[in-house]
């Protein structure tokens, strides 16, 4: 496709692939089309089921509000695509330009994407993990297997690991009246991904909604009866608990195994990218025809030192992969780079929580709206001088405000007095982000250097 | 029929809890909850909250964009 007039070909009757058929792999496909792209389409998606969203099964799914299976995405437009659901892409030939399959078949592309994802990071015993009670949540079987349990009214529910979908998890049992502990081995709810400062009012809302939470104690096993039911979990303080149900919400591992020998970048930490979403070689050369989106990616970002970010997150997923396909069918001069300014959310307690930017890369945090005591505010987090990131509880109607301090690399303490001039956020405070010599499960935004050779993890339960 | 809401832009304003309240429904002050595929007889209520969202943050599926439309069955990838 170097030659001239070839994207025009490409355009009109190329083979483009998408492997991984979810958010970011749909998003991608609709754009494609959308921008003109008339050749043959093919979605490989390992789950038996056309796209969905996930973010609804730590939430209204398992509450019981909506069915797990109310959630497929809708579709912004006819994507006209040659679906291959319920079957992995196993292998990647880069030189030969075609996709394995696990049932023995292939598929040949012209441009390829990658958007296959993260999935739960499984309880390391497996003995352990396959007794029955023991979840993870990351699909929507986990959601439907996990709410029929909750639903059956469990003596007691265990959640190990409070980050998001931990604490989400958490929420919705004392919603549904459930008993449940969280163990989380860091020293506050979510305090991998904000802070202990922030984690500080996270675990108060766990101790206002009833939740036994401890913090700085591992799960060190868990053991089962006869009949091989979850029964009881040991803790590293020695301490032993009974529960009926486990939910590991340990983080997440990328899906890149499929693509060992393939040459390309891809690790146990994701797929490395350019920032117009072309993948690297394991040389660190660009390709030209492998693009990369969603979960799955790392990507260098300007305005945070040109780190490579993997994002765990729905906006970056949906942002991406329009890139991506604007990319993969332009030629270079019009291709467009992924700055996409990092935005998620969490819902619990009934506590709205958005964050915008890069939290977990800040050294100081200020709170610049509202009071942490109130449980509603804003957090503006500082790295060397300059705002990097904003937090809020049930104050989003700020995010965007922070977004252009963020893009504008304004100074940080921000010069201007609080608005609502408490005297709680006059003074910055260090964010109390955990030593990153120590390893850690894995917050929801991990920022590290690129070593596609690095091939080697080595898994420390939280 | 088909919804999904962009929640890096709601602003819990509900105004689509307001109008689609069988739908969409406010968790707590700004959190949002929302059923993803709601009875075709709220069509017209969610195309309403569609209209409304100040911050244009619900996708609602385009007609002639449905699965069924598009022809194609889960296949086992042969
Ligand atoms: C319970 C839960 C709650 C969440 N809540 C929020 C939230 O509140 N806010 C937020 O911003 N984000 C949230 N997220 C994150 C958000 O859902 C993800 O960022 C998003 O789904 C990423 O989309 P993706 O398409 O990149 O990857 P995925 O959704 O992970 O999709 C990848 C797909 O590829 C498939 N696949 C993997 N390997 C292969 C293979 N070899 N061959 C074929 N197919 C393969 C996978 O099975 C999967 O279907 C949540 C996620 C979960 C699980
Ligand atoms: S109307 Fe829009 S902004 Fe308001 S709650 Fe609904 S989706 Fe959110």
């Amino acid at each position: 496709m170097a030659v001239d007039g070839s994207v025009e070909r490409l355009r009109r009757e190329g083979r483009i692939v998408v492997v991984g058929a979810s958010l970011a792999g749909l998003r991608a496909a609709e754009t494609l089309r959308e921008e003109g792209f008339t050749g043959t389409l093919t979605m490989i998606g390992d789950e038996p089921y056309e796209p969905y969203d996930r973010p609804p099964l730590s939430k209204q799914v398992l509450l019981g509000r909506v069915p797990a299976d109310h959630t497929a995405l809708p579709r912004r437009r006819a994507i006209e695509a040659q679906w291959r659901l319920g079957v992995a892409a196993a292998g990647l030939d880069p030189t030969a330009k075609r996709v394995a399959l696990a049932n023995g078949t292939s598929v040949e592309y012209d441009r390829l994407l990658i958007a296959t994802g993260v999935r739960s990071r499984p309880w390391p015993n497996e003995l352990e993990a396959g007794l029955d009670g023991v979840f993870v949540l990351r699909t929507m079987d986990d959601a439907t297997r996990l709410r029929h349990r909750l639903k059956a009214g469990p003596s007691r529910v265990l959640v190990i690991g409070a980050g998001f979908t931990g604490s989400e998890i958490a929420s919705v049992c004392r919603e549904r009246d459930l008993p449940v502990t969280v163990a989380e081995r860091g020293p506050t709810p979510l305090s991998g991904a904000l802070g202990s400062v922030i984690g500080d009012v996270a675990a108060q809302l766990h101790h206002q909604h009833g939740v036994d939470l401890r913090c700085g104690v591992m799960v060190t096993g868990l053991e089962g009866d006869g009949a091989g039911r979850l029964r009881r979990a040991h803790f590293s303080d020695g301490g032993t608990l009974d529960a009926e149900v486990a939910v590991v919400a340990l983080g997440a591992t990328r899906n890149t195994e499929w693509l060992a020998g393939s040459g390309l970048a891809a690790g146990p930490r994701g797929i490395a990218c350019d920032a117009g979403c072309r993948a690297f070689d394991v040389r660190g050369i660009v390709t030209d025809d492998v693009f990369v989106a969603g979960d799955v990616a790392r990507s260098p970002h300007p305005l945070f030192g040109y780190q490579f970010l993997s994002l765990e997150h729905w906006g970056n997923a949906v942002a991406q992969a329009e890139v991506a396909a604007h990319n993969m069918i332009c030629p270079g001069e019009e291709r467009r780079p992924h700055l996409w300014t990092p935005y998620f959310w969490s819902a619990q307690f009934g506590v709205n929580i958005k964050s915008v930017g890069v939290p977990n890369m800040a050294d100081q945090i200020i709170v610049s709206q509202g009071s942490l005591g109130e449980h509603r505010f804003t957090a503006a987090y500082g790295y060397q001088g300059r705002v990097i990131a904003a937090v809020t509880f049930d104050q989003a109607k700020w995010l965007e405000f922070y977004q252009r301090q963020i893009e504008q690399a304004a100074p940080f303490p921000p010069p201007f007095t609080t608005v609502d001039r408490r005297t709680e956020g006059m003074r910055p405070v260090p964010a109390g982000f955990p030593d990153p010599s120590v390893p850690t499960h894995g917050p929801q935004v991990t920022v590290s250097g690129h070593s596609p050779t690095d091939q080697r993890v080595t898994f420390t339960p939280a | 029929m088909r919804v999904v809401v962009d929640l890096n832009r709601c602003q819990g304003y509900a105004q689509c809890a307001f109008l689609a309240p069988d739908v969409f429904a406010m968790h707590g002050e700004e959190a949002l909850l929302y059923d993803g595929q709601p009875d075709d007889t709220r069509r017209l209520d969610v195309l309403r909250a569609e209209a409304a969202c100040p911050v244009k943050a619900i996708t609602v599926e385009g007609a002639g964009a449905t699965w069924a439309a598009e022809g194609a069955g889960v296949s086992d990838g042969g």
